[in-house]
């Protein structure tokens, strides 16, 4: 059997009328792996997922999925795969058995086998009491979870997830992520495009960061941000005419950082503990009104990489299927 | 590949009578057209040459190709909506044959567009128009009613397929009904008294479908307006079906 890993070499897309969407991006997703793949709109993501789920031909570059070449054996990569798209593609006026009923006919599934696989997937996603109302009427998470069935009915070896929670409440999300992880479990290979970091740290085993169409950071979620380095720590003096003294006690820590209006930071130096430097302001009586300490993000990846902030880094032109 | 046609074919039908106006208006706008008409235009079969005391078994031939038209929109509408919201991307995904895709969607519209025709002959044989060409005749009409249906069904594809978009295939409906008014809709085209209309009317492939289905219910057996009914829904049919594979073929980017 083999393998059901992604692999890419060089992949790229350049769109006729517009911009070069992905620009040579290199790949490894190991069996059983959730690898996110985090980048603002516009980055690349969709038209990578696109590319490697055979919906577009890549303008460059190589591409293996499931061990099959995206190009020469599209095919063989779609009976491999599971995907669900960045828009829940549902026709409103099927039911979401009709839908199941609908996949797993195109997919082949024996006639007897499809009843029973849809009530197991149906249960699996938690919309058994909804099966049999039409589509239209259900919320965005019911939507997001019958895409996902929809993508399970042919027990697919690697799933690609594109945006999968996007507009989703913070209880669906959750419980989308729990089903995710439920499937990396059982061997799923799992590649999901976010523009969440909290998803993107709390699911994938690594996270890919793409910006311009370009992967600018690789790693665990650790490492990328062991990577940048330190955490901050934050001072709000409990009066204002204090913040010279408190940036005096602070610089015996660490180098000073960005802070909020009315604070003093430093990127502390070694351990990222809080007492010394609570004694030290005690020391020098100096009242605090708040004092925080910030380990590192991936949108300090994202920011040390790019030079922009994730959250609201959006590409200002409309990229194809982004 | 059976199992696919049938089951994209089921999905046109089901979503089609999940939706009221999709049944009624294809149904209900033809035969109130035919009823308008005829409520207008009954002095006409007094003209020399007419060839029926009744306008009604003369006008029964529009519903059928005006409701072609509707449920041709209709798919055609339908396919552009699943291009525009990526439900034929979740198609593609699956191992679906193009050629299934086509033909399932045809198949809806033929299921679709029978049902009509037959609602259609029940009102005529209702308000009491003969069918000269008995029994038979209504099993060939039928069969060319498939072929227009089949035809209408792949140029509304094709609209589809080649701008993704509802509202184009929409904007095709009014060009097609042109088609229909200046056609032998009304009046045989030897009795039509402008001569560009007359003329329009004969270059007009509409009127040759007009001419064929009207043959059997008013003439019986009419070799040449039947030979030219089905040659010309043959010859649309053909075209049509070309030009939407070939447009499915560059829609489906897939590799």
């Amino acid at each position: 059997m083999r393998p059901n890993s992604i692999e890419a070499e060089g992949l790229a897309k350049q769109f006729r009328k517009g911009p070069r969407a992905v620009d040579g991006i290199d790949l490894h997703v190991s069996p059983g792996e959730i690898y996110g793949f985090l980048g603002p709109n516009g980055a690349g993501k969709s038209t990578t997922v696109h590319m490697l789920t055979t919906l577009l031909p890549p303008t460059a570059g190589t591409g293996r999925v499931a061990g099959y070449d995206i190009v020469r054996e599209g095919a063989r990569v779609r009976a491999a795969i599971g995907a669900a798209l960045q828009e829940a593609a549902l026709d409103p006026l099927l039911t979401g058995r009709d839908h199941l009923r609908l996949q797993m006919a195109l997919h082949g599934i024996p006639r007897r086998e499809r009843s029973e696989r849809a009530d197991e997937l149906l249960v699996r996603v938690g919309l058994t009491g909804a099966a049999d109302r039409k589509v239209g009427g259900y919320s965005g998470g019911m939507k997001r979870r019958l895409d996902l069935a929809l993508a399970l009915v042919h027990r697919p070896r690697i799933l690609f997830l594109d945006e999968p929670t996007t507009g989703l409440d913070p209880q669906s999300r959750a419980a989308l992520w729990d089903e995710v992880g439920r499937l990396a479990s059982d061997g799923v290979t799992v590649f999901l495009t976010t523009q969440y970091l909290e998803e993107a740290d709390v699911l994938a085993d690594r996270v890919g960061i793409i910006d311009h169409g370009r992967i600018v950071a690789e790693g665990t979620p650790a490492a990328l941000k062991g990577e940048i380095g330190r955490p901050t720590v934050e001072v709000v003096p409990a009066d204002p005419d204090q913040r010279g003294a408190v940036a005096d006690v602070l610089a015996r820590f660490g180098e000073p950082s960005q802070a909020s209006p009315d604070g003093v930071a430093v990127r502390i130096d070694g351990e990222a503990e809080l007492a010394p430097i609570v004694r030290a302001l005690d020391a020098e009586d100096l009242h605090v009104a708040q004092l925080q300490l910030h380990a590192p993000t991936l949108d300090d990846v994202f920011l040390a990489k790019t030079g922009r902030s994730l959250e609201g880094a959006e590409e200002p032109e409309a990229v194809a299927a982004e | 590949m059976t199992l696919q046609i049938w089951s994209i074919a089921r999905r046109q039908i089901v979503r089609t009578l999940r939706q009221p106006a999709a049944v009624f208006f294809p149904v209900a706008f033809p035969l109130a057209l035919m009823a308008v008409n005829a409520g207008g235009l009954t002095p006409a079969t007094r003209l020399p040459g007419f060839p029926t005391d009744s306008f009604y078994a003369f006008a029964l031939a529009v519903p059928f190709i005006q409701g072609s038209l509707f449920a041709t929109m209709n798919a055609g509408t339908d396919l552009a909506r699943d291009i525009q919201e990526g439900f034929f991307n979740r198609l593609q995904l699956t191992p679906l044959n193009p050629a299934a895709l086509l033909l399932g969607l045809l198949g809806g519209v033929v299921a679709m567009g029978l049902v009509q025709a037959v609602i259609y002959l029940g009102v005529g044989l209702a308000i009491g128009v003969e069918f000269h060409a008995g029994a038979l005749g209504v099993v060939v009409l039928l069969a060319l009613a498939t072929l227009i249906l089949i035809g209408f069904g792949a140029i509304g594809a094709t609209m589809a397929l080649r701008t993704g978009s509802g509202e184009a295939v929409q904007g095709l409906f009014p060009a097609l009904f042109v088609f229909l008014f200046i056609s032998s809709m009304n009046m045989p085209r030897d009795l039509i008294p402008i001569d560009w209309f007359r003329i329009a009317a004969t270059a007009n492939p509409i009127s040759y479908l007009l001419e064929g289905v009207r043959s059997l219910i008013i003439t019986g057996w009419d070799g040449q307006a039947l030979a030219l009914g089905f040659g010309v829904a043959a010859a649309v049919t053909a075209a049509a079906l070309v030009a939407a594979t070939r447009s499915l073929r560059t829609r489906m980017e897939r590799t």
